[in-house]
């Protein structure tokens, strides 16, 4: 089965169809860009929810109680969890719809767990374009559960309209909190646990981290509480999250998100279709040999093969355009 | 480790029992051999088997049971893929199984039984062998 023979049950609200264009994502079926295409003026209409923090912060216990206060909201939800692959086997242990066992028989809840396949940053490489597929499905909050995070696997910035950072109590000093890089994607900060000793300390830290951003925000990242466990605190979550996307509308932030989102996308396909072309020209092409074995005994340099072999591409690329408009 | 198709696995418990020691290691087993392993827990109902099989798009759905009451579970399960059109789905089992229900398994669709002292290269093989990817 091919991707774009499953864009009508997706659109029509086959979960099925839904979970097997998600797989042929992952797979890269080659006819994925074409249905990708065609549901993508079924999208946007989604608020897209990223969730990151460290191995056993609690991810994946908030995102249940999460769903569960939408579901009392009357919100459909749709859900991705990304978990590590092996670097050395591939494989992967996918463990996060244990602890989702609650909606395992709601229709109008998806979950879908994903293996990072090599990819670093958090997500998957199918991560953004499954979302996109949820999107199109219809689901009203689609959530993104990345790998437990480090310090540095940001990327779901560029997926999230609205990004929570998880923390527990004792996890660190205060000097953890003032650190480049996810403690400065957060759009709102959550202290998980909180029924553990530390929790209130932890939120004063990042308070104080706050008071010194220098940033000018006129969203400043609420520090909220939770107990995932017994659902404390996940109502006014909720509410929060809310409010930040009625922010994002008001202050025109999201329109401009689309943009620049929209920007980079373009970018990121053509660069790859352009790299895919030219890659596949010069696949096996003796004159493109010769130059990598002239670069590894130093007669010559990789930055001039480049300029050469890229200049004569895009000359080779003109004449085809020409050609094919004097036909016409 | 890039992309190409894995082989993608569902591993669950249906029923009461509370013992997945061997669900873990089978699980852990087919991670090692390269298949994207994912694991629900303990006590499920054959709905949510399915249900998490269909989401999921998994290739093969491993059943450990341990409790006896695999000729009421495990048939259900096959029956409720077959009633979502799932049946290309392959569904294997192990645990606690006497041979003697082996056949009317077999009968209803688990494509194999794996009991105690299985080796696990075996259950590898037998799922590389037979997957419909």
């Amino acid at each position: 089965m091919s991707a774009t023979q499953l864009v009508e049950g997706v659109l029509s609200g086959n979960r099925r169809d839904l979970a097997r264009l998600i797989s042929l994502i992952e797979d890269e079926e080659p006819s994925v860009p074409e249905a990708l295409g065609q549901l993508y003026r079924h999208t946007g209409r989604g608020h897209i929810v990223g969730i990151t923090g460290p191995p056993g912060s609690g991810k994946s216990t908030l995102v249940t109680r999460m769903t569960t206060e939408y579901r009392t909201r009357n919100k459909t939800v749709g859900i991705v969890c990304v978990d590590p692959s092996s670097p050395f086997t591939g494989g992967a242990l996918l463990g996060d719809r244990i602890r989702m066992q609650e909606h395992a028989l709601d229709r109008e809840v998806f979950v879908r767990s994903m293996g990072t396949r090599g990819h670093l940053g958090g997500l998957a490489r199918a991560t953004s374009d499954a979302v996109r597929a949820i999107d199109a499905f219809g689901k009203d909050i689609i959530i993104v559960e990345t790998v437990g995070a480090g310090q540095s696997e940001v990327e779901v910035i560029d997926i999230a309209h609205t990004i929570l950072v998880i923390d527990v109590p004792g996890a660190g000093d205060d000097i953890q909190a003032i650190k480049a890089g996810i403690m400065e994607i957060a759009d709102i900060f959550v202290v998980n646990k909180s029924d553990m000793p530390g929790a209130e300390r932890k939120v004063t830290e990042i308070n104080a981290m706050l008071d010194t951003d220098p940033r000018e925000r006129a969203w400043r990242p609420p520090v909220l509480m939770t107990n995932a466990r017994d659902g404390e605190g996940i109502a006014g979550l909720v509410d929060t999250i809310d409010a930040h996307r009625k922010y994002l509308v008001d202050s025109g932030l999201l329109a401009e998100k689309g943009l620049q989102r929209s920007r980079e996308e373009l970018k990121t396909i053509m660069e790859h279709k352009l790299t895919t072309e030219l890659m596949e020209k010069l696949k096996g092409l003796p004159e493109y040999e010769r130059a990598i074995k002239k670069i590894a005994d130093r007669s010559d340099d990789p930055y001039s093969v480049a300029e050469r072999l890229i200049t004569k591409f895009l000359a080779d690329y003109g004449r085809r355009v020409a050609e094919s408009e004097r036909k016409r | 480790m890039s992309s190409p198709k894995r082989i993608r696995v569902l591993v669950a418990k249906p029923g009461l029992d509370g013992h997945d020691r061997g669900a873990k290691v089978v699980a852990r087993a087919l991670r090692d051999a390269g298949m994207e392993v994912v694991y629900t827990g303990l006590r499920q109902t054959p709905e949510m088997i399915v249900e998490a099989a269909i989401q999921e798009s998994v290739h093969v759905i491993g059943l450990s049971i341990l409790s006896g009451a695999h000729n009421a579970l495990l048939p259900r399960v096959t029956e409720l893929l077959h009633k979502e059109g799932a049946d290309d789905i392959l569904v294997i089992a192990g645990g606690i199984i006497p041979e003697d229900d082996v056949p009317g398994l077999k009968k209803h669709g688990i494509a194999e039984v794996f009991g105690p002292g299985t080796r696990l290269s075996e259950i590898v093989d037998y799922i590389k062998a037979h997957v419909k990817l």
